[in-house]
């Protein structure tokens, strides 16, 4: 330790290590992200334009938060996406990674197939589940023609008003459900074998032994998971917009990341767009902790 | 299933091959493959159809009279597809070498030196791994603007304006995952080297860098799909037709293709293709990469 003292006791170097890094994020992210909130105060009309003064009120931006239907849609969307991502995704994934950790054979197989939705692009996963859910010939169309259960003269229309929202939360919970199963079944991993041959001996049967050793030896690993698909559901943007571009159909798409994009780029009102983008930042923040809070992680 | 489990007690655990409970876990485990796998085969299935045979018989072979070409000649005729490639690769593979350049420096420097503000600097990097890209992307694009790169005329410049927030985008992702690394390396073999006569610069390059080369390669494959996936920031930056990237074009395409469905199978799949292989050949330190910054983060 003490020549590692000696290497790392003259600071000069540390300057050239420290310094592009942290005044690359300074210019890139931490400028920007306070540049962002001061902009929520101003009025900005068009992208990359200076600002026309502060608005009247200076808090216009955030009363209207609250009278827009359409940011009213957005966020009942993105909530009830991180809820589905939670109960999907994670548990999705749980239930597979549970079934993967009693085999062995195939075991590596699985793995590669699952997480490989995760590397494609959301956008060519768009269209290609625009294929899939087209109205005319789509792929689950054709299915049930062909099994009988719908006649071909009148296909189900799956974008459609009623079906939308259900359409586009399929594509994007099951790209996901692979990184989480990685995830759980790296935890699974780390239980150590001797506490399962323990409950055998006494008796335990499987799903005793998944209940009272898998499920709270694995409690961090959900939790972290939980963090991760509260902050993933909020970051949604790619594959919604490729599919429902602008809220379609009839503004019933809209998600928290899609409504900003469209306020900023299409309708030009660029200090409301950066109002949006603080209340997704400030839900990722409350989100999680509370999250934490209520599956508090433990020390084992 | 107990009384299932003590019959087959005498047996050796790895004959236990057909317990009914394996065959229904291996029965559900390939259903989920099977939605994972069989949707990408059916796009690549009719990407080489005729178009009237995609909207009736898209789940046959594309053989015989089905069989075309023309779907991919289309796709190199009407769009500027080579050209969107060589985008997307320039975009990419910049952002990967700043990316490991940058996070690299940061991770050495945080992880060996003890330095009052050390923990801020580190709260900060966890910090910003928390900022979606929504948060700065327009004060970004007012500051690139005023700077004149973006929506350059010169193609370069234009790229240039979507390469430096997706650096921005992984910095802090890869300086968490490198000085995890970095901090569990002996510091032996830096003390050796600098008893022979060896700067902190030279420890760096010819010490630390080789050492951790698993690590970066785990950062470089991450940031390279993050890069060549992320639609949304070159949405902001790259709206000009020649300097459009490969995702981009695709998600324009759509509109573009109108009922061309065989064109459109085969641009998923010009698209895809790519990353495909490179998960092939990579898919251990993919699966790593893209989980190990989470779980640590």
């Amino acid at each position: 330790m003490s020549s590692n003292a000696m290497i790392y006791k003259k600071k000069k170097p540390l300057l050239l290590f420290l310094l592009p890094p942290f005044l690359f994020m300074a210019i890139f992210l931490y400028y920007p992200f306070v540049q962002n909130v001061l902009n929520s105060f101003l009025n900005i009309t068009e992208l990359g334009s200076k600002s026309n003064g502060i608005n009247t009120p200076y808090y216009e931006n955030y009363e209207k938060l609250f009278h827009d239907p359409l940011m009213g849609v957005a966020l009942r969307n993105t909530m009830l996406m991180i809820l589905l991502t939670i109960v999907f995704q994670v548990g999705i994934a749980l239930l597979l990674a549970l079934l993967v950790d009693n085999i062995k054979k195939g075991s590596h197989f699985f793995r590669t197939a699952y997480f490989f939705p995760i590397v494609i692009s959301a956008t060519a996963l768009g269209l290609m589940f625009n294929l899939i859910f087209m109205y005319q010939g789509g792929m689950i169309n054709q299915l049930l023609q062909s099994i009988g259960l719908q006649s071909t003269a009148t296909p189900i229309d799956w974008k459609d008003e009623a079906r939308a929202l259900v359409t586009m939360f399929i594509p994007v919970c099951w790209q996901y459900v692979g990184f989480y199963f990685v995830i759980l079944v790296t935890g699974l991993n780390n239980i150590s074998q001797e506490l399962y041959e323990a409950a055998e001996i006494d008796g335990a049967t499987r799903i005793q032994r998944v209940h009272f050793i898998t499920l709270p030896m694995l409690h961090n690993t959900i939790c972290v998971c939980l963090t991760l698909a509260i902050t993933g559901a909020l970051k949604v943007f790619d594959l919604p917009w490729v599919m429902f571009p602008s809220g379609m159909p009839m503004d019933v798409t809209w998600l928290t990341g899609t409504y900003m994009y469209q306020q900023a780029w299409k309708l030009g009102d660029v200090d409301y767009s950066a109002t949006i983008a603080i209340i997704i930042v400030l839900l990722g923040v409350v989100l999680s902790q509370i999250a934490n809070r209520i599956f508090k992680e433990k020390e084992y | 299933m107990t009384a299932m489990n003590s019959a087959i007690k005498t047996v050796p655990k790895n004959q236990k091959k057909f317990s009914i409970s394996k065959i229904f876990i291996y029965i559900i485990l390939t259903l989920w493959s099977v939605t994972t796998i069989y949707p990408f085969l059916w796009v690549i299935m009719n990407s080489f159809k005729k178009n009237a045979f995609i909207q009736q018989s898209s789940f046959t072979l594309p053989v015989g009279r089905r069989f075309t070409m023309e779907n991919f000649t289309t796709a190199f005729e009407r769009i500027e597809i080579g050209r969107a490639y060589m985008n997307s690769i320039i975009v990419s593979i910049a952002v990967t070498i700043m990316v490991i350049i940058l996070a690299g420096l940061a991770a050495y420097g945080l992880s060996r030196y003890k330095f009052r503000g050390k923990r801020i600097l580190e709260s900060l990097v966890i910090a910003s791994m928390m900022f979606p890209v929504f948060a700065t992307i327009i004060p970004v694009f007012r500051m690139e603007f005023s700077w004149g790169i973006a929506n350059n005329d010169n193609n370069l410049v234009a790229l240039l304006s979507v390469i430096l927030p997706q650096i921005a985008g992984n910095l802090s992702f890869a300086i968490i995952v490198l000085r995890g690394y970095i901090q569990s390396l002996p510091i032996e073999l830096e003390e050796s080297a600098f008893l022979e006569g060896c700067n902190i610069v030279q420890i760096f390059f010819k010490i630390i860098v080789p050492v951790a080369k698993p690590s970066f390669a785990t950062v470089a494959i991450f940031t390279f799909l993050w890069s060549y996936n992320d639609l949304f920031t070159q949405m902001f930056f790259l709206d000009r037709p020649g300097s459009r990237t490969i995702t981009l074009l695709l998600s324009q395409i759509a509109s573009q293709a109108g009922t061309n469905y065989g064109f459109l199978n085969a641009a998923v799949v010009l698209v895809v293709i790519p990353v495909l292989i490179v998960y092939i050949l990579l898919q251990k330190n993919i699966i790593k990469g893209m989980t190990i910054g989470a779980v640590k983060g």
